[in-house]
């Protein structure tokens, strides 16, 4: 786990259960060969334009995620990918080969479902071995890959058992060892942790990342919940109405959103409408309300924005500071504000503030989380307080 | 409290369901009873001795006629039971994957049709295509495919088998349409995509869960044709008489009634029998809960 720079500073809020990333992986992925291409890919359900012209590269030992809410087509690009939907227009390409007039059952890779579809016939082990039964090894082999396959996911000694027997999670692991026997070159997970309760999901997170930098496989998830796509993936592919909004690492997508819509899809980000005060070469100068005027390099503009909205600032909660007016700190700005509500969680308190502006009036309520530190006091609704920032941490939407 | 409120659940509940179940008791169990205790009395002229005796039950056992009454129903009734359920299943099949989930309604509607008219005038209209100057016959001949009547249509096993199999479709295609429509999906898909065809997937995946339907209608279908009366008098013209023909000629025609009951109830015991040894065969298919 990487430590905060700050220390009164939490995280991103799925940081915490990050693994710690191995040295050079991200290099490493951006040589390795492509797995997956779509090219203007189009798959439309009668008038409905189910994926609108995608485009991406996914490669080898990469684990992607697609992120979207539901109906933004990621599922569908899914089951394009894994062959169950063919495609109105486009290319799509697996380990080089076209796959076209590839069958399901003919492609290189192998999908965790929803639902798991554990065949309810089978025992835990029939199950698991399905896929083997072309397999030329003989049955004491592929018992052994059997049990391998199901000490892989800490499912040892289940075999026997009958699959309607298991609980989700043991489910969820028997499709996984079922997927991962037969060492597809893809592993295609569909909303894979979406059933579990909140704890199960975070240990099967962890275990995920595990089992894949253990077997190498690309993996592509689906997933309309942020956080398990911030937590897990080496890249992240943002999905609406049947689009890719934005394709990055999770850092950059949390820190540098290209629109507002993706901004607001991925955790919280305030917004303070700003008006453009001069163009300084690749710098902006804006005023904002309640923070006055700011410099703004290009690399904090978002290049993309949604048509008709005025130009915003937006800022991650955990970006600025909050403390009772009058302290001292070491922000390179500070703001007045008087505090509109406080929601405390443990750890951390998320505090809406209102920001003073220069005619008197207060701004609308932006939303500012620090990490609870012992002996520090929680300011009272209504107190005024003081908000330590730095334009560092604001982007632009023009 | 909750005491009261049970007993007062239970007191409703038992007022709902005593007027069927003694509806039930009267027009089943105790024809039933009767029957069972008129198998153990004894056959007097125009009377019946109420003493007990197990002499009906030796006789019908050691009694060829039986034997190969019995034989032949079973025989019937089997091949019935395969044609229906191998009929059927192409039907549920299609019903339950082909057709589209607003269509269903109609179709199962369409599929009840034949209940529509009588089951007796259906077995008539099977003699009326049969028949020797019947339909098929006169069809055939009109376009000159051959020029004598087919005589052996009618009156025997094979139209028997053509009769009964037509009227008890529904009863077949219901079930398994049922147990069809309750497999998900998505199984289909993974057999797909742990790289079996469509042919293997149905194969491993969709025959073994449809099993339960399929075990269903084979007792459904089974169970009635086995003691079926109507068909074999008509279609099989007496020719070829089956259990309940027999059952029918003791009780009026010879009237020995202990006779008759006796050979209803072996009857019946076998047909049990039967079923239960097809049901114990299968009992890994029906285990499984989706």
């Amino acid at each position: 786990m990487t430590e905060p720079q700050n220390p009164d500073q939490t995280a991103a809020p799925a940081g915490a259960a990050r693994q710690t990333k191995a040295a050079g992986r991200s290099a490493a992925l951006q040589a390795a060969r492509p797995m997956i291409e779509c090219r203007d890919v189009h798959k439309y359900y009668g008038d409905y334009h189910a994926l609108r012209g995608i485009d991406l590269t996914i490669r080898a030992g990469e684990f992607f995620s697609l992120l979207g809410p539901s109906g933004c087509g990621k599922t569908t690009l899914l089951r394009v990918i894994a062959g169950f939907e063919d495609i109105s227009s486009g290319v799509v390409l697996i380990d080089g080969k076209d796959m076209a007039h590839v069958p399901a059952n003919k492609r290189p890779t192998n999908m965790v479902f929803q639902s798991y579809a554990i065949f309810p016939h089978l025992t835990v082990a029939q199950n698991v071995a399905f896929g083997l039964r072309r397999d030329p090894r003989k049955r004491a082999e592929k018992d052994e890959a059997v049990e391998e396959a199901l000490a892989m996911v800490g499912l040892t000694g289940y075999g026997a058992r009958a699959a309607h027997a298991l609980s989700g999670g043991q489910r969820q692991r028997v499709a996984l060892a079922r997927a991962l026997i037969l060492k597809p070159e893809v592993l295609l997970l569909d909303e894979p942790l979406s059933a579990l309760d909140r704890k199960m999901r975070e240990q099967m997170q962890v275990e995920l990342i595990k089992l894949q930098r253990q077997v190498g496989i690309t993996f592509v998830l689906v997933t309309h919940d942020q956080e398990e796509a911030l937590v897990m993936s080496d890249r992240i592919a943002v999905m609406f109405e049947g689009g890719i909004a934005q394709l990055d690492e999770p850092e950059t997508l949390y820190a540098r959103p290209k629109s507002r819509r993706v901004a607001d899809f991925i955790g919280v980000m305030n917004f303070l409408s700003a008006t453009i005060v001069e163009e300084q070469g690749e710098t902006l100068r804006v005023d904002v309300e309640g923070l006055g005027e700011i410099d703004i390099p290009a690399a904090q503009i978002a290049t993309k924005n949604e048509t008709d909205s005025a130009p915003m600032i937006g800022f991650r909660p955990e970006a600025v500071n909050v403390f009772p007016e009058g302290q001292p700190q070491n922000a390179p700005r500070q703001s007045g504000g008087v505090i509109d509500e406080v929601v405390y969680y443990g750890d951390m308190t998320y505090y809406d503030v209102r920001l003073d502006e220069e005619d008197g009036t207060t701004s609308e309520p932006v939303r500012i989380s620090m990490r609870n530190v012992f002996g520090r006091d929680i300011p009272d609704v209504g107190a005024r307080v003081t908000v330590g920032w730095s334009p560092a941490s604001m982007i632009l939407f023009r | 409290m909750s005491a009261t409120r049970f007993d007062a659940e239970a007191r409703q509940g038992l007022t709902m369901v005593s007027p069927p179940l003694l509806y039930a008791v009267l027009m089943l169990a105790a024809p039933l009873l009767t029957i069972l205790a008129y198998s153990f009395f004894r056959d007097g002229y125009l009377e019946i001795v109420r003493e007990f005796t197990l002499e009906n039950y030796r006789m019908v056992l050691a009694d060829p006629v039986f034997h190969k009454v019995m034989l032949r129903s079973v025989v019937v009734a089997v091949l019935v039971t395969l044609a229906t359920v191998l009929l059927a299943f192409p039907v549920a099949y299609f019903l339950s994957f082909m057709v589209r989930p607003e269509r269903k309604a109609m179709w199962i509607f369409l599929i009840t049709i034949p209940f529509w008219t009588s089951y007796l005038i259906r077995v008539f209209l099977w003699k009326v295509l049969l028949a020797e100057n019947g339909v098929v016959n006169s069809v055939l001949m009109q376009l000159h495919i051959i020029s004598d009547p087919i005589g052996n249509m009618l009156f025997n096993v094979q139209a028997m088998v053509i009769t009964l199999a037509h009227a008890y479709a529904p009863f077949a295609i219901l079930p398994i349409y049922v147990a069809l429509e309750k497999i998900d999906r998505s199984l289909l898909e993974a057999g797909r995509d742990l790289g079996e065809s469509r042919l293997m997937t149905f194969w491993r995946v969709t025959l073994p869960l449809a099993m339960p339907g399929v075990v269903a209608a084979t007792l459904i279908v089974f169970i009635p044709t086995i003691g079926d009366y109507v068909t074999p008098e008509l279609i099989g013209g007496g020719k070829v008489p089956l259990i309940a023909n027999m059952v029918q000629a003791n009780m009026l025609a010879i009237d020995n009634k202990p006779m008759g009951s006796a050979l209803a109830v072996t009857a019946m015991l076998i047909v049990a029998v039967i079923s239960l040894v097809f049901v114990f065969l299968n009992r890994n298919f029906l285990k499984v809960r989706t």
